[in-house]
């Protein structure tokens, strides 16, 4: 069937703040689904209350409505377009599945004449209870769990009696996992099954036999109206059943399957979706296979895109979330073209020639206390993808993506030796196992053992167990002799060239000199092009190998690299995933080539459509100068990233490459808190009293000329880690140990700590020569909770003029005096009036997506045309929408840490935040935090 | 870890150093690619590639090992496999022993290590050729083109009396309903499998036998099987073929079946540049307006201008991506073939309804 042409308006639910579970991946299938429903000539009205997306900018949709993701919200929608004929609640994860149905039982869709389109309720109901789900299977002949569902205390005990220990308990309808728990013993059942049922929104669990170790496999699959089904991608789970699929290292395609295995596998998938209803989409499938391989689970299915849906898509090229919304509409998929090839049809399934790992990324560090053991709930906060020709270049450039401080998976001396740790980690799992199955093999401890506490597959280990051979192999040579052919073979299994510098003993430098330059083994780049070279691919969209022929031949055309923000972790999340998008846009605008490089597949930033060459790449040194040594760019815009791309700043100002915006020097000067405070002092900007550090003993000493309470910072870190107030020099003492145990050599900042301040903070573009404030914002709770989890509201709400022209005069002065090209944002205090700077970044800030949301205003397409010299300040009008307050809400995800200590204090938690309007201070949602701005301080 | 080193040499004078894989010596063949991520050792004993080189172009080989129980017949008959990441080890629990031991054991030689991405590419580029896979000619470039030399053109090239079946035998069980008579151009395991499943007793026959000798068996229908080589120089089938259609009973034509139902119908077929190979390849059933995706290894084709003239022949399937002829039948007799594998192993089971209408015919 072509197009329904009936529908002319339909309402994209988005998926609300970023929190463990939900994350940037529905920004990418929303803003996708968005265009693909505008290319039909349907106009587009979403609702999203995170700022921070690309989803909510003006030029993804006909209408953006910033409001919380609630009945109330869609109802004023409603009634301001009566015309809305549709609702596309598929692209909005859990949250936009969960509120649909709730206005259907409302009946608000039919009140409004609303239709749901993409899903039926029946096929979430289907999908989401376990019970129902469970009998579906049963009379299709896909294999279940033993188990049953229960909904009181006595139910639940009755079940597991029945089935016996272990046992898995999942909570209904609820995010990643919440309230599921593995039961090994009697006596731990009736705490994990109070927890459960109090986690579930309908007082649910399902309580079930346990298939721990055994393989794990998810498919991707489309579905059309009339029943036309492709899969997209095998997933391969490397962890086994146990650990949430969002918590495990993945592998596509699947790569221990046999085809008679896969094909049962994927005729279940299909009978599956035949059978919980008539839904035209995307929809996820997950199994469990026997290790035998003789007996095949059904574990879930979700109908809808979904993080393995952004994952699948980045995995192979085809874009689930854009032709999902064409098959919402109507059309079938035999109707469709593959954009990526743009002459075939996109009714057919992606064959790969490569592997991807995707690892998650997680923030254990972040919540003191919490259990970092993985399981059934999701704890991670974000993921990269490494792709690769073989499993461990994939694996390794994975590694090399996390940004953990490590150079890929070993051969770093890093490597933990004490054998009582690595056995007990192999059996416990969490964020660092595969490091440890990489130490127990270099250690010695058998294959043997490794897979019996592991149960990961043994073709993944002995991939791993191959890399220690490899590196003993290397480690017998120096850098003058290494033979050509282990060069490449190292190369070829994905080694960083620091990798090889720490086993043959030199600098990187010295072996990239070696292999590029005398042996000349290089990057070569192929494409992802969803048919394995069967057919020309249009989308430029590549990864980098060891190879003979290179695909991406460099264009003659002037280009410009943004460097992407890498993993979302607490304190780098998707707002700056928003600024690279907006640069890449605003670099095409002023007429350049756009090359992204970015490693996270949950990004709009590594949607191919977005920039003009899509290097699908870690955002690692070595990475990113093979590249640039290729294409040649202008410069490198690294003022958008975040941390992750400002500090690879100082190594590419040594390599003389551009350095788009503010120079190197400057980002430094601003870092470097002793020289930033003598230009503060010249150019007479009041700071709080602050000395610098190395040992306890310039601590002790130090303290008593700044006197207590003292804030301790760290130098160069993200989101205010091991950032802390103290208040005695028995606890100045014991921190500084703890900061120099974490991160040795670093040259620790004592701030005195400007008590009960308020804090405020303001974000501006400068050109060099002039400075135009896009925004300040006021938070409402007191100085001493990192801003990142304050609420903030824009305007500032109490601050006098006097204050205002302070902050004004101090930001205007510091801009100028950085010589600030691009964004910056500063950080104030004011206390009794006056204002101090407590820090001033020359980058694109946290803040400035939600003020270009809040002032309707391009402020990031300002700023890169500004970096690239195409434009003053000057140039532009600035007419902010200035109509009340908007208030930036931090968003945390401790429901996943119920252990953690939710007091906030100057090291950041939040995961991700929402945007709320107000139109006075007389409202009710101001007064209410307002009043509570003291409540979860921790001093 | 040092391994034995490998060269492909092909017929326009490409070349591709690598790791040698499987037995040592040296072989030749026609170069073609498939696409599929799964089922290497169905491809590898498909008869349908006999006298191939194989490029894989999925990443690994060899993970799952081999298992005696998934061959497509009891020998592979190729020429050769190129492929990019070989794995002498193995992961499945049941496997009957690894990959590199079955390839020796039947003196396959191959090549890893290579850039087969870009042999792939090149190979799109500039169409089916032949090539040669040796660990015996590494410094012997004049050596080794001598050698390629020597190995057959494929157009025009007869295969399949070489590859059937010597002398007939008997699938299924003797108490079934349905009697197939097949005629063996190189026909996959599955096919059988797929027909006794239905209740069907199948005597597998030569391919050049005879009518009068099939029909001796008495049997309720006919199938063309698969196979490899040129159709068009397959007259002793096209003639066979057209006498079975005058018996009026049904005909079922899978591949190289399918070309010689459309030769005996006066459709001609012709090569095609590089061939359908893989188990993506959408097709559409024009008569349900359902689509499906199939298992494929073909480097013929019918002609659709022949079919769309045809006064006797209808199209019932197309290929989604170039539009050319998947599937078809007769107008006034129960004969149908498709282009592609509803057998699969490997690939997906969405086209196995077309043994249901065949057996569904003959009740």
């Amino acid at each position: 069937m072509p197009k329904d042409s009936s529908i002319k308006h339909v309402l994209l639910i988005g998926s609300g703040p970023i929190v463990i579970g939900q994350a940037c991946e529905f920004d990418y299938s929303g803003s996708q689904a968005s265009r693909s429903l505008r290319e039909e000539g349907i106009k587009v009205t979403l609702i999203n209350s995170n700022p921070a997306t690309i989803m909510t900018d003006p030029v993804t949709a006909d209408n953006v409505y910033l409001l919380p993701l609630e009945k109330k919200s869609i109802i004023k929608i409603l009634q301001d377009h009566p015309d809305i004929d549709c609702v596309l609640p598929t692209m909005g994860g859990q949250t936009a599945l969960n509120l649909a149905i709730d206005c259907d039982r409302a009946g608000i869709w039919k009140k409004f004449g609303v239709r749901m389109i993409g899903v039926d309720i029946e096929a979430i109901d289907t999908a989401e209870n376990r019970e129902k789900f469970k009998a579906l299977m049963e009379e299709i002949g896909v294999g279940v769990c033993k188990g049953d569902t229960a909904t009181s205390f006595l139910q639940g005990k009755e079940i597991a009696q029945e089935i016996g220990f272990p046992l898995i308990i999942r909570a209904s309808y609820t995010l990643g996992g919440a309230g599921g728990a593995f039961v090994e013993k009697a006596e731990d059942f009736e705490k994990a099954l109070s927890a459960g049922l109090q986690a579930s929104p309908v007082h649910e669990v399902l309580i079930e036999q346990s298939i721990l170790g055994w393989k794990e496999y998810e498919l991707e699959v489309m579905r059309d109206n009339i029943g036309n089904m492709i899969v997209i991608c095998s997933i391969e789970n490397f962890d086994p059943m146990g650990v949430h699929t969002g918590d495990s290292i993945t592998v596509a395609p699947a790569l221990t399957l046999p085809d008679t295995v896969y094909q049962r596998m994927r005729n279940y998938a299909i009978t599956m979706m035949n059978s919980i209803g008539n839904f035209a989409g995307g929809c996820n499938v997950q199994f469990a296979v026997s290790p035998d391989n003789t007996e095949i689970i059904g574990i879930e299915i979700n109908p809808r895109v979904s993080r393995s849906s952004a994952l699948a898509s980045k995995a192979t090229g085809y874009p689930i979330a854009k032709v999902a919304a064409k098959l919402a509409i109507g059309y079938n998929l035999d109707e469709l073209t593959n954009s990526i090839t743009g002459s075939t049809s996109a009714f057919f399934e992606p064959s790969i020639d490569y592997v991807i790992v995707k690892i998650p990324r997680w923030n254990f560090d972040k919540f003191k206390g919490s259990d970092k053991k993985l399981g059934l709930s999701m704890k991670a906060v974000g993921e990269v993808m490494g792709i690769g020709r073989n499993f461990q270049e994939a694996l390794q450039k994975a590694c090399q993506s996390l940004e953990i401080k490590r150079n890929g998976l070993g051969a770093d001396g890093k490597e933990l030796k004490d054998q009582d740790q690595i056995l007990y980690s192999l059996a416990n799992p969490s964020w660092d196992r595969l490091f440890h199955v990489y130490d127990a093999f270099k250690l010695g401890i058998s294959f043997r053992t490794i897979h019996d506490l592991t149960k990961i597959d043994k073709w993944f280990l002995k991939q791993i167990e191959e890399l220690i051979y490899i590196e003993a192999e290397i480690e017998k040579y120096e850098l003058e002799d290494i033979p050509r052919e282990l060069m490449e073979l190292a190369k070829r299994k994905g080694y960083a060239d620091r990798q090889i510098a720490h086993l043959l003993g030199c600098l990187e430098s010295e072996v990239f000199d070696k292999r590029y330059q005398e042996m000349g083994i290089k990057r070569v780049y192929k494409l992802v092009d969803t048919c394995a070279a069967e057919f020309e691919a249009q989308t430029p969209y590549y990864y980098s190998t060891f190879g003979e022929e290179n695909e991406a031949i460099p264009s003659d055309k002037k280009k410009i690299v943004v460097l992407g923000s890498g993993p979302n972790r607490v304190g780098q999340g998707i707002e700056f995933d928003y600024s690279c998008v907006h640069g890449v846009l605003a670099a095409k605008e002023c007429g350049y080539e756009t090359i992204m490089i970015n490693c996270n597949p949950e990004t709009v930033s590594t949607d191919p459509d977005i920039s003009d060459r899509l290097y699908f790449e870690p955002v690692f040194w070595e990475h990113i100068y093979e590249i640039i040594l290729s294409e040649k760019p202008v410069g490198v815009i690294v003022q958008l990233g975040g941390q992750t791309a400002l500090k690879l700043a100082e190594k590419m100002d040594k390599y003389g490459i551009n350095i788009i915006g503010t120079s190197y020097e400057a980002l430094d000067l601003a870092e470097d808190r002793g020289r930033f405070s003598t230009l503060l002092k010249e150019n007479e900007v009041p700071y709080p009293e602050f000395g610098t550090i190395h040992n306890t003993d310039e601590a002790l000493e130090l303290c008593k000329t700044i006197g207590f309470p003292l804030l301790v910072r760290p130098s160069y870190v993200l989101g205010g880690q091991g950032m802390k107030i103290v208040i005695n020099e028995k606890e100045l003492e014991e921190h500084v140990v703890n900061v120099l145990r974490d991160i040795p050599n670093n040259e620790i900042l004592l701030d005195h700590f400007l008590e009960g301040a308020i804090e405020a903070e303001a974000d501006a573009i400068c050109d060099g020569e002039n400075v135009y404030i896009i925004g300040i914002m006021q938070h409402i709770e007191p100085a001493g909770i990192h801003s990142g989890d304050s609420y903030a509201v824009l305007p500032p709400y109490n601050l006098g003029d006097y204050v205002m022209r302070q902050i004004e005069t101090y930001t205007k002065k510091i801009a100028l005096a950085l010589r600030t090209v691009g964004l910056i944002n500063i950080q104030f205090a004011i206390k009794n009036d006056k204002v101090y700077v407590i820090e001033a970044n020359p980058r694109a800030s946290r803040t400035v997506p939600f003020i270009c949301k809040a002032y309707q205003e391009p402020y990031v397409n300002y700023a890169t045309k500004v970096m690239l010299g195409e434009n003053k300040v000057t140039d532009f009008e600035f007419n902010p929408v200035k109509k009340g307050y908007a208030i930036k809400e931090p968003v945390f995800s401790f429901h996943k840490f119920p252990n953690v200590n939710k007091e906030l204090g100057p090291e950041m938690k939040s995961t991700g935040e929402a945007i709320y309007f107000i139109e006075d201070l007389m409202d009710d949602y101001f007064l209410k935090i307002y009043s509570e701005r003291n409540l979860y301080l921790s001093r | 870890m040092k391994k034995q080193k490998a060269t492909l040499l092909l017929a326009d004078g490409t070349m591709f150093k690598g790791s040698l894989i499987g037995s040592a010596g040296t072989n030749g063949g026609e170069i073609c690619f498939n696409t599929g991520m799964t089922g290497y050792q169905e491809i590898y004993t498909d008869p349908s590639y006999t006298g191939q080189i194989i490029v894989t172009t999925t990443s690994h080989i060899g993970n799952y090992g081999v298992i005696d129980s998934e061959v497509e017949s009891d020998h592979p008959t190729i020429a050769g496999i190129v492929v990019n990441s070989f794995s002498e080890i193995y992961s499945r629990l049941d496997a009957s022993g690894s990959l590199q031991e079955y390839l020796d054991k039947y003196k396959i030689t191959g090549i890893a290590d290579i850039d087969t991405r870009k042999l792939v590419r090149h190979i799109r580029a500039k169409g089916a050729m032949n090539a040669i896979i040796s660990s015996e000619y590494e410094d012997d470039l004049a050596g080794l083109k001598a050698q390629l030399n020597l190995v057959p053109d494929m157009n025009g090239l007869e295969l399949s009396s070489q590859v059937c079946t010597k002398e007939p035998f008997y699938y299924g069980s003797e108490d079934a309903s349905i009697k197939v008579a097949c005629l063996d151009f190189g026909i996959k395991l599955n096919i059988l499998r797929n027909l006794a499943d239905r209740g069907v007793y199948c005597k597998v026959f030569p391919a050049k036998t005879k009518l009068e000798e099939l029909q001796s068996w008495n049997p309720d229908g006919y199938f063309l099987s698969n196979g490899p080589g040129d159709p068009a120089v397959m007259e002793y089938a096209v003639e066979t073929t057209k006498e079975i259609l005058e018996t009026g009973k049904p005909v079922f034509g899978i591949c190289l079946g399918h070309q010689i139902l459309a030769e005996a119908c006066g459709i001609s077929t012709y090569k095609m540049h590089h061939g359908h190979r893989g188990l993506n390849h959408p097709i559409k059933n024009i008569l349900t307006g359902k689509s499906e995706i199939t298992s494929q290894n073909h480097g013929f084709v019918v002609k659709r201008e022949d079919v769309e003239k045809s006064d006797t022949v209808e199209m019932t399937h197309v290929h989604l991506n170039d539009n050319t002829v998947a599937g078809i039948k007769l107008k006034n007799k129960p004969a149908f073939s498709v282009q592609y594998h509803p057998e699969s192993s490997p690939g997906p089971h969405d086209s196995r309804y077309l043994f249901d209408d065949f057996v569904s015919l003959m009740k």
